[in-house]
C-alpha cells in the first residue's frame, strides 16, 4: 500500500502497511539512518523525529500518522552542522558511540524552541525519556545549557 | 517455500518537489558523498554504503608510506586505524600517536577504518584488532607510535638523499622537512619514503618530548555523530537486500520443536523461513543457538511475521534455574573449600575461627546484560567469488575468521566493511558472532545480501551476560583495629567456568587487593551455569569492587577507624594508591561527620593496570529516597594521552556502573530472564545522573594504564559506603534500588 509522507521537505511515496512504524519507514524505505532503533517500545528515545515540531518515538508511530504532517529527522535538522543543538554538542564533545545523539538532539531542539532557557531539572524532565549506554549526560546537560546560549545570543 | 522476489523500490508520484528513489540510486547516492567507492569513512561525510571494491583500496589518492599511514599531494595525513570505534575514541588515539611520531598539523589528519582482508591474509601488519580491555593507549602505543616514528625518518632519509646531506641533518616539523636554508613538504617525498629501509628503526618519543600527546584533543568523528551521517553496522543497506528478525529458545540450549511457516508465508513481504541449530561443545567460540529466522524484504515485516509465527519449544534440563536456585547453590558452596586463588601467610582460617575480633558478610551482584544501545545486528553478502560482512565486532578481523571457518571459505574471499558500533562494553567480541553466523547462514543460502537485527527482546535474552556472583567474606582484627587475617569464598555462575573470561575476572579486585593484611586467603567456586556470560565492561572488576571495597569499610569501622585514614594506612608504601587517596582527600573533603540522611563515601580499585579512586556525597530522605549529589573520581593512569577524552571515558564508565548498581540486575526465573527490554531492565536516565568531576594523579614514573573501564567499578562502593554513613543501612547487594534505604 502506498504512504505519502512529507520528510524534511520532501515527499515520499512508500510501500509499506499504514501502521508500519514512521522508524522503519524513515530507514528502511526511504534512507534516511540517522534515526535509530533501540527497543521498539518508547523507552530509549533513539528513534525521536519531530512531527509539526514536536518529538516524538517514531518506533511506535504508525506511518499512517504522520500522513498530511511535516516530519523532521536529524538529517533535516541542518544541511551542515549549524543547528545550535549541534554545534554545542561538538563544543562539548557529547558523542561517545553516537548511537543515541540523534534521538538526544531531537528531544534537545524540541525542549529548546518551548522553552529557550530550560533550568536543569527542566532539562532532566525532557531528555529522561532518551538513554545513553555511554553515559554521556553530563556533557549533554551542559551542551543543552549552551545551545540555549547559542540561540539567545543569535537574537540578540 | 516461498521464494517470491520482493519488490525493493520506493514508487515516486513525481510531483515537483518528490524525489524518486530506488533502492539502486539511494546506495548511488550515499557512495557519491562518500567520496566513491571506498573502504571506511571520511570525515566528513557518510561511509559508502556499498559492496567495497578490491581490497587494498585506500580511500584517497595518497600514498603508503606503510599500512598505518598514507599522505596526499596536499598534505593531508590519512591514518588507517584498525581496531573498532565504539565511543571510546580509537580513531583519535591511533591518529594522534601516529601524528605525535610523525609531526605533521593535526588539522591535516583524517582517520579511515583499515582493510581487515589485507590484514588477515597479508602479514598481519596491524598487530593488534582486537578492541578490549582498556589497551589500546596502555599496551599498544609502542607499536602504534613506532609507524609513524619509522615513516618520519623515512621521509628523512629520501630528502636527505636528494639534497645530498646526512638524515641527521634533516629536521621534520609539522609536515615539513628542511635542512639548512632547503625545506619541502612532506608529500614531495613520500613515494621515495616508502622505499626507503632504515638500517635500524627509530626509538619512540617519551612523554617529555610530546607536543600533541597528552592535549585535550577532540574526537574526529564528533562532527559525524550530530547529523545521523556516521555510518553504523545496522545502516547498512544493499541492492538487493533482505532482512531477517530471529528467535531462538528463550532458555539457551532449549531446542526448537516446530513452527508453522503456512501461518505467515502469505503476508506480504515474506520471502524465507531459516533455522538456526546450536552449535554444542564449540560455545565460546560457536555461540548458536537453536532458533529460526523469517526472511522477508523489510525487517518490520520479518519481525511482524515473526512475531504471528507459532513456534513450540523444548525447554530442556535448564528451565528449572532461577535466581533463588543459584542462590540456594551459593549457600551451599559457601561451606565446601574452593579453588584456591591467592594464598599469603598462613593459617588465615583458623585465626579467624579464633579470634575474638572476628567480621564476616555476604555479597551478590547478579546477571546484568550489556544493552548497548545498537541491537545487535549484521549484513552478510555471499556470491561465490566474494563474501562481504558489515558487523558491529569488537575485533574488525575476526568476522573474516568466524565466516570463513563457517561457510568453509577462503579468508583471502572475505571482506569486512568496518561501521561505527553503538557501543560494545565486552560484548561484541563473542557477542556479534552468533549474529555474523545467522547473517552468512541465510546469504549463503539465498545468495543475496541479508541483514539480521536482533530485537530488543532478542538482544537482551541471547546477549552473553556478566556472570552473577556470591561472595562470603571473613576478617579477624589485630589489637590495633586493623585486619590480621582475611578471607573470601567467591560463587561464580558462568556458561564455561570464570577462567574462561580470564582468571582475572573471578580474582581481580580481591585476590589481588592491595591491602596489607599478614594473612589471606582467596577461594573460588567455578558453578557452570546454562547462561551464556562474557566480559563486561570492567569484568570482575564491577562485581569485586563492589564487595571488597565495602567491606574494607566494615573492617576499618569495625576496628575504630576512618575508611580514608584506614585506605591510607592499609596501602603504605604503595606509591600509586597513595597518590589517589591523598588527591581524593584533598578535592573531598571526606568526613563522617555528617548530620543522619547525609553521607560520603571512599572507594578505590585497581583495573586495567590503573588505580582509580571516587568519593560519592548522597543524602537519603527518611523515607528512603537517595540522591546521588556529586561523585568526584580521581584515576593514576600512570601517563595520559588526552584529557579530554579520559574525562568522557571516567564519566561514562561511571555512569555505565551506577545505572547497574541502582537500577539494573537481570531476574533469572524458569531458566530465562523475566527482564526483555527497557521497562524491565532499568537503567540510569538523566534525572538520576549526579554531577561528576574527574581528576587525575599521574605517577608518570615508567608504567601505562587504561582508561576506558577503570572509571565504573570505584563508584557503586563509594555511593553504597555513602548510603552506609546517611542511613545506617549496609547494601550488599544489588540493583541497590530494591533495598529499603529508609531511616528513622
Amino acid at each position: 500500500m502506498a504512504i505519502s509522507l512529507r520528510v524534511n521537505g520532501t515527499a515520499y511515496e512508500v510501500d509499506a502497511e499504514p501502521e508500519t512504524p514512521l522508524l522503519w519507514v524513515l530507514r528502511d524505505n526511504i534512507g534516511l539512518t540517522g534515526t535509530k532503533f533501540g527497543c521498539g517500545i518508547a523507552q530509549c528515545g533513539v528513534c525521536t523525529v519531530h512531527l509539526d515540531g514536536q518529538p516524538i518515538r517514531s518506533c511506535i508511530t504508525p506511518a499512517s500518522i504522520a500522513v498530511g504532517r511535516n516530519i523532521t529527522t536529524i538529517e533535516g535538522l541542518s544541511d551542515d552542522n549549524q543547528h545550535p543543538v549541534q554545534q554545542a554538542w561538538i563544543e562539548n564533545s557529547v558523542p561517545q558511540c553516537g548511537y543515541c545523539q540523534s534521538g538526544q538532539i531531537m528531544s534537545a531542539a524540541a525542549l529548546l524552541e518551548r522553552n529557550p532557557s530550560p533550568s536543569d531539572s527542566e532539562i532532566d524532565t525532557a531528555m529522561a525519556g532518551n538513554l545513553c549506554r555511554c553515559g554521556t549526560y553530563p556533557r549533554i546537560r551542559k551542551a543543552v545549557h549552551r545551545a540555549a546560549n547559542l540561540i539567545q545570543s543569535s537574537r540578540g | 517455500m516461498n521464494m517470491q522476489t520482493p519488490d525493493l523500490n520506493t514508487k515516486s508520484t513525481n510531483s515537483d518537489n518528490t524525489r524518486t528513489l530506488s533502492r539502486r540510486s539511494f546506495i548511488r547516492t550515499m557512495a557519491g558523498a562518500g567520496g566513491g567507492l571506498v573502504l571506511g569513512f571520511h570525515i566528513p561525510g557518510a561511509i559508502a554504503a556499498a559492496v567495497a571494491p578490491e581490497p587494498w583500496t585506500t580511500p584517497t589518492d595518497g600514498t603508503e608510506i606503510n599500512a598505518w599511514l598514507t599522505i596526499d599531494i596536499d598534505g593531508t595525513v590519512t591514518i588507517r586505524v584498525p581496531h573498532t570505534e565504539q565511543g571510546q575514541g580509537a580513531l583519535t588515539s591511533v591518529s594522534s600517536m601516529i601524528a605525535e611520531e610523525l609531526d605533521v598539523p593535526w588539522n591535516k589528519v583524517q582517520a579511515v577504518f583499515a582493510d581487515m582482508n589485507r590484514h588477515v591474509n597479508y602479514g598481519q601488519e596491524y598487530v593488534v584488532t582486537t578492541t578490549h580491555g582498556s589497551q589500546l593507549v596502555r599496551m599498544q602505543h609502542p607499536h602504534i607510535m613506532q609507524a609513524g616514528a619509522s615513516a618520519r625518518e623515512r621521509l628523512k632519509a629520501a630528502a636527505a638523499q636528494s639534497w645530498g646531506v646526512s638524515p641527521a641533518q634533516i629536521t621534520a616539523r609539522q609536515g615539513v622537512l628542511s635542512a639548512g636554508n632547503r625545506s619541502a613538504e612532506y608529500a614531495e617525498f613520500v613515494t621515495a619514503a616508502a622505499e626507503i629501509s632504515l638500517a635500524e628503526e627509530p626509538s619512540i618519543k617519551t612523554p617529555d618530548q610530546w607536543w600533541l600527546l597528552g592535549q585535550p584533543t577532540p574526537r574526529l568523528e564528533v562532527p559525524v555523530k550530530v547529523n545521523g551521517s556516521a555510518h553504523y553496522s545496522i545502516d547498512t543497506q544493499l541492492d538487493g537486500m533482505v532482512y531477517a528478525a530471529v528467535k531462538c529458545c528463550p532458555v539457551p540450549w532449549g531446542k526448537l520443536k516446530s513452527y508453522d511457516f503456512d501461518a505467515v508465508r502469505n503476508r506480504t513481504g515474506v520471502i524465507d523461513v531459516v533455522e538456526f541449530k546450536a552449535l554444542e561443545g564449540k560455545t565460546f567460540t560457536s555461540d548458536m543457538q537453536n532458533g529460526v529466522a523469517i526472511v522477508a524484504d523489510s525487517w518490520y515485516r520479518a519481525k511482524t511475521a515473526l512475531d504471528l509465527m507459532p513456534i513450540e519449544w523444548d525447554f530442556g534440563p535448564n528451565a528449572n534455574v532461577s535466581n533463588e536456585s543459584q542462590a540456594a547453590e551459593a549457600q551451599r558452596l559457601f561451606e565446601v573449600p574452593g579453588d584456591i586463588s591467592n594464598e599469603v601467610g598462613a593459617d588465615a582460617v583458623a585465626k579467624i575461627d579464633s579470634s575474638e575480633r572476628a567480621l564476616s558478610a555476604q555479597y551478590h551482584r547478579p546477571y546484568e546484560t550489556h544493552a548497548r544501545m545498537e541491537p545487535i545486528n549484521a549484513t552478510v553478502s555471499v556470491t561465490d567469488e566474494r563474501i562481504d560482512v558489515w558487523s558491529p565486532t569488537q575485533d574488525q578481523a575476526a568476522p573474516i575468521r568466524i565466516i570463513a571457518d563457517h561457510l568453509n571459505r577462503d579468508p583471502k574471499e572475505i571482506f569486512v566493511n568496518s561501521a561505527f558500533i553503538g557501543g560494545a562494553f565486552g560484548g561484541n567480541g563473542g557477542g556479534a558472532t552468533a549474529v555474523t553466523k545467522q547473517a552468512a547462514e541465510i546469504s549463503n543460502r539465498l545468495r543475496r545480501p541479508v541483514k539480521v537485527i536482533w530485537s530488543r527482546e532478542e538482544d537482551v535474552a541471547h546477549d552473553k551476560q556478566r556472570p552473577p556472583v556470591h561472595t562470603e567474606l571473613k576478617a579477624a582484627l589485630g589489637e590495633n583495629g586493623l585486619p590480621e587475617a582475611f578471607f573470601s569464598r567467591a560463587v561464580w555462575f558462568s556458561h564455561e567456568g570464570i577462567a574462561n573470561h580470564g582468571p582475572a575476572t573471578a580474582d581481580e579486585a580481591i585476590g589481588n587487593m592491595p591491602y596489607l593484611v599478614p594473612n589471606r586467603r582467596h577461594e573460588r567456586h567455578n558453578v557452570a551455569a546454562h547462561i551464556p556470560t562474557a566480559t563486561h565492561r570492567a569484568p570482575g572488576v564491577n562485581q569485586n569492587g563492589f564487595i571488597i571495597e565495602q567491606f574494607a569499610d566494615e573492617m576499618a569501622l569495625a576496628g575504630g577507624w576512618d575508611p580514608l585514614e584506614w585506605r591510607l594506612e592499609m596501602t603504605k608504601g604503595l606509591e600509586p594508591w597513595q597518590r589517589v587517596l591523598l588527591k581524593l582527600k584533598e578535592i573531598s573533603g571526606f568526613t563522617t561527620d555528617l548530620p543522619k540522611g547525609e553521607g560520603m563515601g571512599i572507594a578505590i580499585i585497581a583495573d586495567h593496570g590503573s588505580i582509580c579512586g571516587a568519593c560519592a556525597t548522597v543524602s537519603v530522605s527518611q523515607r528512603g529516597q537517595l540522591n546521588i549529589e556529586k561523585l568526584q573520581i580521581v584515576i593514576n593512569s600512570g601517563y595520559l594521552i588526552n584529557p579530554l577524552n579520559a574525562s568522557e571515558q571516567l564519566e561514562g564508565a561511571a555512569c555505565w556502573e551506577l545505572s547497574h548498581a541502582l537500577y539494573a540486575g537481570l531476574d533469572l526465573k524458569d531458566g530465562r530472564f523475566t527482564n526483555t527490554n527497557f521497562d524491565s531492565y532499568n537503567l540510569m536516565r538523566m534525572p538520576q545522573v549526579p554531577e561528576i568531576e574527574t581528576h587525575f594523579a599521574l605517577s608518570q614514573d615508567g608504567w601505562w594504564g587504561g582508561m576506558g573501564e577503570p572509571g565504573g567499578p570505584p563508584s557503586p562502593p563509594a555511593v553504597a559506603n555513602a548510603i552506609f554513613f546517611a542511613t545506617g543501612k549496609r547494601v550488599r547487594s544489588t540493583p541497590i534500588g530494591k533495598h529499603d534505604l529508609s531511616w528513622s
